[in-house]
């Protein structure tokens, strides 16, 4: 009979990652995440997990354990957070390159300076580009849950791809929620033993990682793209079994009373359920609003995006990280890149906010909703708004 | 590889570009990057092998003479072989077209 316990996300999130019988845990620790690796610490010492725990000198250092882990064969598992995913980059790049499995929490946080370890999605957006698949959770549960999924998305052999689990630092790590942990009999039917088709062994040498000239470069990236496309349909498979096994249901692109909406807000990770208060809110005073979250961050939901926003009016997108003499937020960016060309599309407001730690509450979405219904009317003079900015 | 490199395309490549032929670098021709070719006066050679030791690409063996000579598919040209040699056997001239 499953239990539903309360419980610190963080440690949730350690508890899912010993029901994933992980092999091995290289991490440093850094606020908000480090709750995270120190439950971990703790499994493994106390011998409740059977793994190796390497406290590495730095990210870069934990990035580069992981990559040795993963390559021989071992369920691999680490997590980060702002300046620590930023000291991680270049290592990032060569885990998705590589093709190398292995799941990162980040629990993400504004980036310096001036030194904030309080959450927005600065990080995240700085390693858009590093070929890892990316997904947000919303709640404590969820993270357990993608926590899980998350493994056997990267590990699949048709995928063999890294995957960050993103959650909001503080407002969701270092909450404590209510949870469902699968029994440990159901992950490992879920889960299957991971393994590598070609692992760094003895007995078999391979070369991981050798230089590439410009005659094999371009192919190899190609062939890079085309994998991380293809990752969709399992991503997409795996969240159908897990619903069918376990009743929560995932998707790339979640809507939340959007249906008949002419005004949507879209948002990522945890801020959307405060955003959902607000729709009720605004639903009940008679207001055409609704949501859509974007959980699949990469691959990058191009059809069910299209798809959840084609009849509304206006879309008005908040981003909490800022493309600096760029287009605003890198969420609205993309989303305007992705409806460019179709003939049927809403027009477009970019707000960013709740930026290092800034709370946005119900009435904070309202006044963005009114605000960004306001400026499409009225036009502005500027690209984006920062939302509650004293000026 | 089955093919050479300028052959394969994206669907060739294995997992992370992995290579699962050992030893394969081998097979890779770092002699076109060769700006200048090492030429031999053998009448001056005193089979020493110092050039053979300064190598930096490993390229330089004897010949069925006994005199020491680089392989040019790997010769990089760097001249370094020249300046070290003893009795000046070695002179560096300008690639062609």
């Amino acid at each position: 009979m499953v239990k539903r316990v309360g419980i610190e996300v963080s440690l949730a999130i350690g508890d899912a990652v010993k029901l994933a019988n992980a092999d091995v845990i290289a991490a440093y620790p850094i606020t908000p995440q480090t709750h995270i690796v120190e439950h971990l610490a703790e499994l493994v010492a106390n011998g409740e997990l059977d793994a190796q725990y390497i406290p590495v000198e730095s990210e870069h250092s934990a990035m580069s354990a992981c990559l040795g882990s993963s390559a021989v064969g071992a369920r691999t598992f680490t997590a980060t957070a702002g300046q620590g995913l930023e000291l991680m980059h270049e290592v990032l790049y060569v885990a998705s390159s590589m093709r190398l499995p292995m799941v990162m929490a980040v629990a993400n946080r504004a980036l310096s300076a001036p030194l904030s370890v309080w959450g927005d999605q600065s990080d995240v957006m700085a390693v858009r580009d590093t070929g890892w698949i990316q997904i947000f959770v919303e709640n404590g549960q969820d993270a357990v849950d993608n926590t899980l999924c998350a493994f056997r998305i990267g590990e699949d052999p048709r995928v063999l791809l890294p995957v960050m689990v993103h959650l909001d630092g503080f407002y969701l790590s270092h909450m404590i929620e209510p949870v469902v942990f699968p029994e440990q009999s159901q992950v490992d039917k879920f889960l299957p033993p991971y393994k590598y088709p070609m692992p760094l062994h003895p007995d078999k040498p391979v070369t991981m990682g050798a230089f590439a000239p410009p005659i094999i470069y371009s192919e190899a990236k190609k062939a890079q793209v085309i994998n991380l496309e293809a990752s969709k349909g399992v991503i997409l498979e795996c969240w159908q079994e897990f619903g069918n096994i376990f009743g929560r249901h995932y998707s790339p692109v979640e809507r939340y009373r959007s249906e008949d909406a002419k005004v949507l807000l879209l948002t990522l990770g945890g801020f959307s359920e405060t955003a959902m208060t607000t729709i009720d809110k605004m639903r009940g005073e008679g207001k055409s609003v609704g949501l859509v979250r974007i959980r699949l961050w990469r691959p990058f939901p191009f059809a069910e995006l299209r798809q959840a926003v084609k009849n509304a009016e206006l879309l008005i997108v908040l981003d909490r990280a800022i493309s600096f003499g760029g287009p605003g937020g890198p969420v609205c960016s993309e989303v305007r890149s992705a409806l460019y060309n179709e003939a049927k599309k809403p027009k477009i407001i970019g707000f960013v906010g709740g930026l290092g730690g800034r709370d946005i509450t119900p009435a904070g979405f309202e006044t963005i909703i009114n605000r960004g219904i306001e400026v499409s009317q009225k036009g502005s003079d500027r690209e984006f708004e920062i939302f509650g900015v004293r000026e | 590889m089955t093919k050479p490199e300028g052959e394969l395309t994206w669907k060739d490549i294995d997992i992370g570009a992995i290579v699962s032929e050992p030893g394969n670098a081998s097979q890779y021709r770092t002699g076109d990057w060769r700006s200048e070719r090492p030429t031999y006066d053998f009448t001056k050679c005193i089979k020493c092998g110092i050039c053979y030791i300064f190598c930096p690409e490993g390229c330089i063996g004897q010949n069925a003479e006994g005199y020491f000579e680089a392989d040019l598919f790997y010769c990089k040209g760097c001249g370094i072989c020249a300046h070290e040699c003893p009795t000046g056997v070695i002179t560096m001239v300008a690639e062609e077209q």
